[in-house]
């Protein structure tokens, strides 16, 4: 079993606490992992990119080559677009809807929406307004994890645990809140 | 033992730790600013009380780490490549007075630039002292040189260099820990000259280190980092180091691999196993992350035009490795590859999203009043340097001239002030400013030079996220300790409402010659809810 993901968006949404948590369950798991994340210059607003690789095997590359990931899990839609060299033929992208528009010159929204659907395998939800939904707005990014989560290889439970362990601190209310909104991402993509 | 999951540079870490280090000196710069970060985190390291606070500068953090060795303890000393350039006085020396304690100097290189000005591959600097050097090639490989690069450097009596490149740093996966090793007693060095480097015990010093080199090869032969596999396809043999051979044996996902390979991970490289690559096989494809340097020594040992890398073109001259790259010079993939993102309408579709300052930051505040206090005059005069503010570069800004290295604007400035481009502006940040600026500031007092100098105080090193300034609360003191008039030391809250009063200042400074200082005062938006430092500034009153 592997799974290649390739997690994008802009720096400051989170795309590392969706990385930590798919860690943490494919470490309950047994499973070899490897995360190249990025910071530094590009958290500054600018894009960026981790490339996280699951696997039973040992794995060997940090960086997923080109044309081998799964899925690009993307919390930007233009940003999804950015790594599409990096997909299989036959991969899935998980994307919001909702831009991040720190930009002059961001494309109308509607192209971008349309070339992404343009794709078959891929899946696009609002998930700004599905966490606003459930009361709790900063766990957008739980929500596109959770709609990405039928395509990555893990236990749907290791997940919920690995929220409960990340958000422990935090109090029942924001873990559940969290596991919610993972919930809700799953439920729209089983929908689709 | 237990597993863990870390990036590399906090591999580093956990290794030193583990491996009885009483100190870390450094100072921040991506991708190294981990190691130390994870060190001031660690429980463990609190109970052992092993010293984790930042340095000024990554020249006085060498010197302490140099120190720590000197009285018979163990010392880690990291920074990012740029960082070498500073420490390179300290770092030749070091390998001259040699060490007592175990030293070692880990040095994060950034190719392809993703957070730097330049690619620069610090293992020239390793081969340029004449030490060993160790790159790892995992995680665990990174856990394993720290914990045992102590002892190497005590055996071995030199610093030993640790050079990591930005992806193994920030790369995470799953490591195992070794036993937990005591830490050295105080213990001073046998020879009462080994670090007094007059000419005369120097000179018997450089000796000793050169006797000693034949031996580091002996090391390097037996070196458990440096593997030498056989395989029956020689018309082609494997030279890697560093990631190069992940993403070597992720060419061969799908293929048996059947090359002679030899990884390194410690240098010197070890000669008989090179000769016997060399000798072996009838090309030899050279993988390195950075500067081809292997490749050019390889070049020397033989006459064969046989050796392909980056300098025969296989391989790009410049930038990191990836796995694509390395599967084409294999010949498993084709080198022009159509991409996805030849599409037109998809290029035209993706625009490019530059790093660009917070919304609220202060550094736009006061941007927008030194560029309308600066309208006055020519363009051409602001010379800038390295932090947030830097990005000040880009539109709507294009307000700085310059970013070379740290300390470099304000003397930059004096330079330009001097063949005629008066006034003269810097601007600087302030964990910069007490990194390398204030020295400058001494050649600009001494000469009464007619620049102006903005230091925009976050409180912060911002750009490396958010670590201790040295400079907090210090600024006035030290300027006016070097001789700035305290009349032209101008300070000011950088916010939309004060905008007007900023012109009026700058402008007054800009039109009186000699030196000025001003200093737009407020907290990086970023570091708001750090405790620790909101209590600082307020014991400070800074605020
Ligand atoms: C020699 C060297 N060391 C470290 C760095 C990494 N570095 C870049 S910016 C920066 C922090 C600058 O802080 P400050 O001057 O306070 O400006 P701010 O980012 O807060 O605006 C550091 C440590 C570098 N580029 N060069």
């Amino acid at each position: 079993m592997k799974t290649d993901i390739i997690l994008a968006g802009v720096g400051g949404q989170g795309i590392l606490s969706i990385a930590a948590t798919i860690g943490m369950a494919a470490l309950a798991n047994n499973l070899h992992i490897k995360q190249a994340e990025v910071h530094g210059m590009s958290q500054r607003g600018g894009a960026v990119q981790s490339h996280f690789r699951l696997s039973s095997d040992p794995i060997s590359s940090d960086l997923i080559p080109k044309g081998k990931a799964d899925i690009i899990l993307s919390v930007e839609p233009m940003e999804a677009l950015r790594y599409l060299d990096f997909l299989k033929s036959d991969g899935w992208i998980v994307t919001n809807s909702t831009p991040f528009v720190n930009i002059s010159n961001y494309p109308e929204i509607e192209i971008v929406l349309n070339k992404l659907k343009s794709r078959k395998n891929t899946i696009i939800l609002d998930a700004d307004s599905i966490a606003k939904e459930l009361g709790s707005p900063r766990s957008s990014n739980i929500v596109i994890l959770g709609a990405a989560s039928p395509f990555i290889d893990l236990p749907f439970e290791s997940l919920e645990a690995a929220l409960r362990k990340i958000f422990l601190r935090k109090g029942e209310k924001i873990i559940q809140a969290n596991i919610e909104a993972l919930k809700a991402g799953k439920a729209f993509a089983e929908k689709r | 033992m237990q597993k863990l999951l870390l990036l590399g540079a906090e591999a580093i870490a956990q290794g030193a730790i583990d491996g009885g280090m009483s100190g870390v000196y450094a100072y921040p710069g991506t991708p190294s600013t981990e190691i130390t970060e994870y060190v001031q985190h660690y429980e463990l390291a609190k109970e052992r009380n092993i010293h984790s606070k930042w340095s000024a500068n990554e020249k006085t953090a060498m010197e302490s780490g140099l120190g720590m060795s000197y009285a018979g303890k163990r010392a880690m000393v990291c920074m990012k490549h740029v960082g070498l350039n500073v420490a390179a006085d300290a770092f030749m020396n070091s390998a001259i007075t040699g060490t007592n304690g175990g030293l070692l100097v880990t040095v994060a290189d950034d190719p392809s630039m993703h957070s730097s000005q330049n690619e620069q591959d610090s293992r020239y600097y390793g081969k340029f002292a004449q030490i060993p050097i160790l790159e790892p090639s995992s995680q665990q490989e990174a856990y394993d040189m720290a914990y045992t690069g102590f002892q190497m450097s005590e055996r071995l009596g030199v610093p030993i260099l640790i050079r990591i490149t930005t992806r193994l740093a920030h790369s995470r996966a799953a490591i195992e820990r070794k036993q937990l090793l005591d830490q050295n007693e105080i213990s001073l060095p046998s020879n009462p000259h080994q670090f007094v480097l007059l000419p005369n015990f120097a000179r018997v010093q450089y000796k000793g280190l050169l006797n000693s080199f034949s031996g580091f090869i002996e090391d390097s032969e037996t070196s458990p980092f440096n593997e030498y596999r056989d395989g029956s396809d020689k018309t082609l043999g494997i030279l890697t180091c560093g990631l190069a051979y992940n993403y070597l044996m992720e060419s061969f996902q799908d293929k048996p691999f059947n090359h002679p390979l030899l990884k390194i991970g410690q240098y010197p490289m070890p000669r008989k196993k090179v000769e016997k690559l060399l000798n072996e096989c009838d090309e030899v494809l050279v993988l390195e992350d950075g500067y081809p340097m292997i490749e050019e020594v390889l070049k020397g040992y033989t006459a064969k035009e046989n050796i392909k890398g980056r300098l025969d073109g296989s391989i790009p001259r410049d930038g990191e490795l990836n796995p694509n790259i390395v599967a084409q010079a294999l010949g498993f993939e084709e080198k022009k590859k159509e991409t996805l993102l030849n599409d037109a309408e998809l290029k035209e579709m993706i625009k490019a999203r530059p790093p660009a300052m917070c919304t609220g930051c202060g550094h736009i505040d006061a941007y927008n009043a030194l560029n309308e206090a600066l309208s006055e005059y020519t363009v051409g005069r602001v010379f800038s340097d390295i932090g947030c503010y830097t990005l000040g570069a880009l539109p709507p800004f294009n307000a700085i001239n310059s970013c070379v290295d740290m300390g470099a604007s304000i003397t930059m400035a004096k330079g330009a002030s001097d063949a005629g481009i008066v006034p003269a502006v810097a601007v600087i940040g302030d964990s910069t400013f007490t990194h390398s600026g204030m020295t400058g500031l001494i050649d600009v007092v001494n000469e009464k030079a007619p620049i102006t100098i903005l230091i925009s105080d976050n409180f912060t090193a911002g750009m490396t996220g958010g670590q201790d300034s040295a400079a907090l609360g210090k600024i006035e003191d030290i300027c006016e300790g070097i001789g700035v008039d305290p009349a032209h030391i101008r300070v000011f809250v950088p916010m939309k409402k004060n905008h007007d009063e900023m012109v009026r200042i700058i402008r007054e400074e800009l039109s009186f010659e000699g030196v000025s200082v001003i200093i737009p005062r407020r907290q990086c938006i970023q570091t708001m809810r750090n405790v620790e430092l909101n209590k600082r500034i307020t014991e400070l009153n800074l605020r």
